[in-house]
């Protein structure tokens, strides 16, 4: 009886291994996944000079600047995906003191806060990248890309960043949601 | 004396236990708690989906005609669908039976509905916050000045759809507490 006890203790850690390998994978790229969206948005700066009227024959030129803080939904964008990658990364250095059970449920609860936290401000992002994109004829909104391309790129790749992100922490929730499931199932 | 194992062990009066009355009553109202939710978020999808759907201003200044209508803006195209897809969802979802392994995959489907739900609240949320406060770096004027019906609509369709992304999030807390009950002191 207790050589059986033994060797399945013994398989399932065998089996948890690759299981736990995975998902502290799926941590790691999200959060470097979160991190480049936080940093690309947060150095998102560009200003160009545009002539607003013309005095004789010389025009006059005026600085126009386009930064991330002039949009709400770029702040919230930002400190979404900070707030992601800290966490990540403060979950990654504790793993050594969260290994009780009660612990393990509160990352996956926390876990699954903060995927919903990053999906939201890749939303809303993703809606004023739009808009800045395409304009909205009807409201009388110019786009904004045509003039501030750098500005509109560098959004892009943050926002890609952000989903692939956002799609790393519904992986990895779906994932421990799983193991989490099985290890109730064989407890009973 | 028929076996524990007989198949007319369950008519044996004896054989019944209060364990098991708690349990069946526990597990009633936590049925009862789930189909409450359920329908709460059917209610606030609808009403949310059904609300921008309707919302249609037009004014006139100087003699050009300034119209708003929701499916002007992808965003709010996106949050009438969503919402659309959320409560019609729900209410399928309402005829599964709980314990099959049709009901695991509710769970699954849950999680990713209240996710669409979450982002499509979240994007018309940003589009109304432009729509009411402009961007001056951009250009852009506000417009609810001057089509306060469309953006008053926009705000109703805005609160339930949170009222059932809450609701959603309740459905989710609840899954996962059932599911993970013996988990837990």
């Amino acid at each position: 009886m207790a050589t059986e006890n033994g060797k399945q203790a013994e398989a399932e850690s065998r089996q948890s291994q690759p299981k736990s390998k995975l998902l502290l994978s799926l941590r790691l790229a999200a959060v470097l996944a979160t991190a480049t969206a936080t940093v690309v948005m947060t150095l998102n700066k560009q200003s160009t000079r545009m002539a607003v009227a013309v005095v004789g024959t010389s025009p006059i030129l005026q600085t126009f600047t386009a930064a991330f803080q002039q949009t709400p939904a770029f702040v919230y964008f930002v400190i979404a995906n900070a707030i992601a990658s800290l966490y990540n990364l403060l979950v990654l250095l504790l793993r050594p003191f969260l290994k009780a059970k009660p612990h393990d449920i509160l990352v996956h609860l926390l876990d699954e806060v903060i995927f919903a936290l990053v999906a939201t401000g890749a939303a809303a992002a993703a809606s004023m990248a739009e808009l800045g994109k395409n304009g909205n004829v009807h409201a009388r909104w110019n786009p904004i890309c045509d003039r501030f391309e750098a500005f509109c790129i560098r959004g892009g790749l943050a926002l890609m960043a952000s989903f692939a992100g956002a799609l790393l922490l519904l992986l990895m929730n779906a994932f421990s949601t799983f193991t989490l499931h099985k290890s109730v199932l064989s407890q009973d | 004396m028929p076996s524990p194992t007989h198949p007319l062990a369950s008519m044996i009066p004896w054989q019944i236990s209060t364990a098991s009355d708690s349990r069946t009553k526990m597990a009633k109202t936590s049925r009862l708690c789930s189909l409450l939710l359920r329908l709460l978020a059917a209610a606030a999808t609808l009403c949310a989906a059904v609300v921008m759907a309707t919302s249609r201003d037009s004014t006139t200044i100087f003699g050009l005609t300034l119209d708003a209508k929701f499916q002007y803006t992808p965003s709010f195209e996106f949050f009438v669908v969503a919402n659309a897809v959320g409560c019609g969802y729900t209410l399928l979802v309402l005829f599964v039976p709980p314990t099959t392994s049709l009901s695991r995959l509710v769970i699954v489907f849950d999680v990713t509905v209240a996710m669409l739900l979450t982002a499509a609240t979240a994007a018309a949320g940003a589009m109304a916050q432009v729509g009411k406060k402009g961007n001056s770096h951009a250009g852009w004027m506000p417009i609810c000045g001057q089509v306060p019906s469309f953006c008053d609509h926009v705000t109703g369709a805005l609160i339930c759809a949170f009222v059932g992304v809450i609701a959603y999030f309740l459905i989710v807390l609840h899954t996962i507490y059932t599911l993970l009950s013996p988990l837990f002191p």
